[in-house]
């Protein structure tokens, strides 16, 4: 159930993962190696702009593509189809979308 | 070294779809047999209301196809000594279409598939007008020759797991002529099939699991012939000119 858009929309945001979750690991890595604290790290993050682009955009990427990635499975293994099949995208990406995003604010907002 | 046994245990569906049934049916195994002698023994010596299709015997027309314990074959092409599990052959109409009577299956869902994906000639040149060369080193024209030799099978269709899952799929082997169209020089509507391979059924769909180039008895490729789809789908919605 993918047309030409939702299946570009899937892959671009395939595409904007890819080095976000390299950087996701690479910091988590690296945060503790030397034993950071919740502390410091919050230190770090809040206030920052570019954590709060680097995880907002990841947060972005990650509803549209998940969405679209369930979206198929529940039509192909759950026979979903037409209007119901529209929203339970929507509702998957709103909902990844507003968890998401509390957590960049908690962790970006000064 | 093995022996054959002197008989084969086959085991056929039988019956319209509202109302299907299984029977089994004890077969003389020979040391050179297929599995479409197989079946027209059945129909010829035990039971002459076996409904089932071929035509041509030699694996041209493609119309033998039926799943043989669970694989989509070319049924006149297929020996029984190289699928028989144990002496034993499940026979049943390909997977995924519906089911007309016995081994014959309907296959107008395929071929209405074939017409919804624009996989059909759109000419270019009218009576008066002179023949378009084929080139078979020009790149574009390699790549249809690729896909041409398809014989309509169903195969691939019964193969692929999409296809069960989604209904509305297109399905391997009509993407692939839409992908050999969409090569040929000779075709005119190449925004015409981008589009037709484009929507809710399209190309797009395609999880690449291969089982239609698993299972083509052809040995063709449809899962690239739907990548190159998808590429040109793509290419296409960017605006690009095609450059091959």
């Amino acid at each position: 159930m993918l047309d030409l858009k939702l299946y570009m929309a899937q892959r671009l945001s395939a595409l904007v993962m890819v080095p976000l979750v390299l950087g996701h690991i690479a910091v988590m890595i690296y945060a503790i190696q030397g034993g950071l604290s919740t502390v410091e790290i919050l230190g770090r993050t809040q206030g920052s702009l570019l954590w709060f682009l680097f995880y907002g955009s990841f947060v972005i990427a990650v509803s549209v593509h998940a969405a679209i990635g369930l979206r198929v499975i529940a039509h192909e293994w759950g026979g979903l189809r037409g209007r119901v099949l529209d929203w339970l995208m929507w509702g998957i990406g709103a909902c990844l979308f507003y968890v998401g995003i509390q957590a960049v604010f908690a962790v970006s907002l000064p | 070294m093995t022996t054959t046994p002197d008989t084969l245990r086959v085991t056929v569906q039988r019956g319209t779809a509202s109302a299907l049934r299984r029977e089994t049916f004890d077969v003389p195994a020979y040391e050179n047999q297929t599995v479409l002698d197989v079946v027209t023994w059945i129909q010829q010596m035990a039971d002459p209301t076996l409904s089932y299709r071929f035509a041509c015997r030699v694996g041209m027309c493609g119309s033998c196809a039926m799943m043989v314990n669970g694989v989509p074959r070319w049924t006149c092409r297929t020996h029984v000594k190289k699928v028989a599990a144990d002496g034993e052959l499940d026979i049943a109409p390909l997977r995924n279409l519906p089911v007309i009577k016995d081994l014959a299956a309907d296959m107008d869902p395929f071929f209405d598939k074939w017409v919804a994906a624009e996989a059909r000639h759109h000419p270019s040149a009218g009576r008066a007008d002179g023949f378009d060369p084929v080139t078979p080193q020009e790149p574009a024209r390699a790549e249809a020759d690729l896909g041409i030799e398809c014989i309509n099978c169903g195969i691939c269709y019964a193969a692929c797991d999409t296809v069960a899952g989604n209904p509305d799929y297109l399905g391997p082997a009509a993407l692939q002529r839409a992908w050999t169209l969409l090569n040929d020089s000779r075709d005119a509507d190449r925004d015409g099939i981008l589009t037709a391979v484009s929507g809710k059924g399209g190309c797009h769909n395609c999880h690449s699991m291969g089982s239609c180039a698993q299972y083509c008895p052809n040995e063709l490729n449809p899962m690239r012939a739907i990548a190159g789809l998808k590429r040109e789908t793509v290419r296409a919605a960017w605006g690009r000119k095609r450059d091959a």
